[in-house]
C-alpha cells in the first residue's frame, strides 16, 4: 500500500511542476508592461522603473521563475490590488465556502446518479433506462448558470420556499464559531439548530445546481459499468447458485461496478470546480470562485493567478486521492504496484 | 471501425454507398438523431439568416417599451433598455456558433496533427505531445480557460484560443490512439513498400482514415465549446455589451430573475441549452454511424 502511495505521489510531481510553469507563464503573458500595470495609470516613468526592479522584472526569465517558486514555497501569492489583503489569506478564508458547496453538490449528484444508473442497467430499454439517457444528456447540455437562475426564479420568486440567493447565511444570523469553516458542521458543533437550518436553506439551491450539472457522467458510467458487471461470469454463477436478485445486484455486481465510477470522479471534479465559479456568481456565494470573478472585473491579476494555481493544485490532489482510494478498494491495483 | 474506414481505394464507392445506407438506417431507427439533425438545420439557418429575418434591430433601444413581458409585438419580451429579446437571441446565434466553430476547427487541426504524429512516430514526439496534454489536463478546464483569457487579453479571439487549448488533450488523445493502431495496418506497410516517405504515409494514408472518428469528436465537443464560451462571457470575459451573445444576455438578465422578469435571461439561456443539446445528440448519432461499437 505504501509503495502504491509513494508511486502515485511521484507521478503527481510532473503535473504539479507543469501547473506551476503554466501559471508562471500566464503572468508573464500579461498584456502590456506588467510593471506599468502594477504601478497604476497615474504612475511616473521613475515609479514604473522602481516597480520593475522591485518585482524583479529586469532579471532574466529563469531568475524570475526561481523567485516565483521561492515565493510560492513561502505561501506568498502576492497582494490583491482591490482589497489590499494578501491573496493567500483571502483564498484561505474563502476556500471553506467553496469546498462546502462543491462537496455537497457532489453528494447530491451521487445520491441521484448512482441509483438512477443502477436502475437503468437492471432494466435495459425500460422507461427508466430512457429517462436515464435523456436526463444525462440534458444534464450536460444545461448551462450551469442558467439552471441556477431557473431554480432561483421557481423556488425563490414563484414559490418563496428558498431564501434570497445572497450568500451563505441570512443577514439575521451570525456565522457559527470557526472550527472547520463549514457552516453546516460548525453549527452542529456549536449546537445551534437555527443556524444549521439557515445555512442548509442557503446551500440547497446552489448545491442542487452543481448536482444537476455533474449528474450526467456519473449516471452514464454507473449504467455502463453495471451493464458490464451484470453480464459477467461471476454474476451468472451467483444467479445459478440461487442467490436473491437483490444480493446479486448489490453485493456482486454493484461493488464491482463502482470501480470505473470512482475513476470518472476525476473528470467530474474538473467539471465541478469550473462550474463552481459560475454558480458562485449566480448565488453571490463568498467563495474563491466569486473572488476570482471580482478580481477579473477589476483587472486585478494576482488574485486570479492565485485562484488558478489553488484550483489546479487542489485538482491534482483530488486525482491523487482518487487513485489512492482506488488502490484501497481494488486489491489488484496494489499487487501491480 | 466501419468497413469504410478499412476499405481500400477501389472499394471506396461501394463503401460510401454502404455508409449512406447505414446512415439512413440509423436515422430511421433512431428518431432522436433525425430530430437533432433537423434542429441543427434550423440553428444553422438562424446563424446564416439571423440578422435579416429578425423583426427588430437587436441593438436599438426603446426605453418606452422597457421590461415588457412577452406579447404579440415582442414574442420574447423586451429587456431593461427596451431591446427586443427574440431579435437579440436569433441575431446572437451567428456569433455564438462562430466562436464555438472556430475554436473546434482550430483544435481539430492542431490537436489532430499533434495526436497523429505522436501515435505514428512515437518516441520523443509522443512524449512531448503527451506531456503537453497532461499539463492541460492537470487544470480544471474552465478555470484554465479563465486564466488564459485573463492573461492574454479580454478579446473574442482569445476566447476562441482558450476554448481550443482546453480541448486539445481530447483531440490529441483520440488521434494518437487511432494512429497508433493504423501504424501497423497492412495498407500502411504496403504504402511503405511502394516507396512512400513517412510524412507522405502520415498525411496521405493515415490521416484520411482517422477523419471519421475526428469529425465525431468535433461534433461531440462542439456543445462543450459553446458552453465554455458562453460561461466565459457570463462572467464578463470576451464579448462586451451591447453585442448580442447568449452568455452575456443571461448575465444581463440574471438580476431581473429575482424580481420576476424571467424572460430576459430565459430565452437566451434556452437557446444556449437547445443548441448544446442538439450538438450533443448529433455527436452521439454520428458516433453510432461511424463507430457502432462505442454505442452506449
Amino acid at each position: 500500500m505504501l509503495a502504491l502511495i509513494t508511486k502515485r505521489l511521484l507521478l503527481a510531481v510532473p503535473s504539479l511542476l507543469g501547473v506551476i510553469v503554466v501559471t508562471f507563464l500566464l503572468t508573464r503573458a500579461l498584456p502590456g508592461d506588467p510593471a506599468a500595470y502594477f504601478a497604476g495609470p497615474a504612475a511616473t516613468k521613475e515609479a514604473i522603473e522602481q516597480i520593475r526592479v522591485k518585482l524583479g522584472l529586469d532579471q532574466p526569465l529563469y531568475v524570475q521563475f526561481a523567485r516565483y517558486v521561492r515565493d510560492l514555497a513561502q505561501g506568498d501569492l502576492g497582494n490583491s490590488l482591490t482589497t489590499g489583503q494578501p491573496v493567500g489569506y483571502e483564498i484561505k478564508t474563502r476556500l471553506p465556502a467553496s469546498a462546502e458547496l462543491t462537496l455537497l453538490g457532489l453528494l447530491v449528484s451521487i445520491c441521484i446518479a448512482v441509483p438512477l444508473g443502477v436502475l437503468a442497467a437492471t432494466r435495459p430499454n425500460s422507461p427508466i433506462d430512457h429517462a436515464c439517457r435523456v436526463i444525462s444528456t440534458a444534464g450536460v447540455s444545461l448551462p450551469v448558470f442558467f439552471t441556477g437562475l431557473i431554480l432561483v426564479y421557481v423556488f425563490y420568486y414563484l414559490l418563496g420556499w428558498a431564501p434570497a440567493p445572497l450568500g451563505r447565511l441570512d443577514i439575521f444570523f451570525s456565522a457559527p464559531p470557526h472550527v472547520t469553516g463549514f457552516y453546516l458542521i460548525d453549527s452542529v458543533i456549536a449546537g445551534d439548530g437555527e443556524v444549521f437550518v439557515g445555512a442548509l436553506k442557503q446551500l440547497i439551491l446552489p448545491a442542487l445546481t452543481l448536482g444537476i450539472f455533474s449528474l450526467a457522467p456519473i449516471a452514464r458510467m454507473t449504467r455502463a459499468s453495471m451493464l458490464a458487471a451484470l453480464s459477467s461470469d461471476f454474476v451468472r454463477t451467483a444467479r445459478a447458485s440461487g442467490l436473491t436478485p437483490f444480493t446479486v445486484v448489490i453485493t456482486y455486481a454493484f461493488r464491482n461496478a463502482m470501480l470505473p465510477v470512482i475513476t470518472t470522479l476525476g473528470m467530474v471534479f474538473s467539471f465541478l470546480l469550473g462550474a463552481n465559479v459560475l454558480v458562485e456568481k449566480v448565488f453571490a456565494w463568498p467563495g474563491i470562485g466569486s473572488f476570482a470573478v471580482e478580481a477579473l472585473v477589476a483587472s486585478d491579476f494576482a488574485p486570479l493567478q492565485g485562484f488558478v494555481l489553488t484550483m489546479a493544485v487542489m485538482y491534482v490532489g483530488l486525482n491523487l486521492l482518487i487513485d489512492i482510494l482506488y488502490g484501497i478498494i481494488d486489491p489488484r491495483v496494489r499487487i501491480e504496484a | 471501425m466501419t468497413p469504410m474506414v478499412l476499405a481500400q481505394q477501389p472499394a471506396r464507392d461501394a463503401g460510401l454507398r454502404a455508409t449512406f445506407r447505414h446512415a439512413r438506417y440509423i436515422l430511421r431507427e433512431n428518431a432522436v438523431t433525425g430530430f437533432a439533425f433537423a434542429l441543427f438545420l434550423l440553428i444553422a439557418l438562424a446563424a446564416v439568416l439571423g440578422p435579416y429575418i429578425v423583426p427588430y434591430d437587436p441593438l436599438a433601444s426603446d426605453t418606452a417599451a422597457a421590461l415588457k413581458p412577452p406579447s404579440l409585438a415582442h414574442w420574447a419580451g423586451t429587456d431593461q433598455l427596451g431591446r427586443d429579446v427574440l431579435s437579440r437571441v436569433v441575431a446572437a446565434t451567428r456569433l455564438d456558433l462562430l466562436i464555438a466553430f472556430s475554436s473546434v476547427a482550430l483544435v481539430f487541426v492542431a490537436g489532430g496533427l499533434a495526436g497523429v504524429s505522436a501515435g505514428f512516430f512515437g518516441g520523443w514526439t509522443d512524449r512531448v505531445v503527451g506531456r503537453i496534454a497532461d499539463t492541460i489536463m492537470a487544470f480544471p478546464l474552465f478555470v484554465l480557460a479563465m486564466g488564459i483569457v485573463a492573461a492574454l487579453g479580454n478579446t473574442v479571439q482569445n476566447i476562441v484560443l482558450a476554448t481550443a487549448i482546453v480541448n486539445f488533450p481530447l483531440y490529441a488523445r483520440v488521434a494518437r490512439a487511432e494512429a497508433n493502431v493504423l501504424r501497423e495496418a497492412g495498407f500502411v506497410h504496403a504504402a511503405r513498400l511502394c516507396g512512400n516517405g513517412e510524412s507522405r504515409i502520415l498525411l496521405g494514408h493515415v490521416l484520411p482514415n482517422i477523419m471519421p472518428i475526428m469529425v465525431v469528436q468535433m461534433s461531440l465537443t462542439m456543445g462543450y465549446a459553446i458552453l465554455n464560451a458562453a460561461g466565459l462571457s457570463f462572467i464578463g470575459l470576451g464579448v462586451r455589451p451591447p453585442t448580442a451573445e447568449w452568455g452575456i444576455m443571461v448575465a444581463e438578465g440574471a438580476s431581473f430573475m429575482v424580481s420576476g422578469e424571467w424572460w430576459i435571461a430565459f430565452f437566451p439561456g434556452a437557446a444556449l441549452m437547445v443548441a448544446v443539446f442538439c450538438f450533443n445528440l448529433l455527436g452521439d448519432g454520428l458516433r453510432d454511424i461511424v463507430d457502432p461499437r462505442r454505442r452506449t
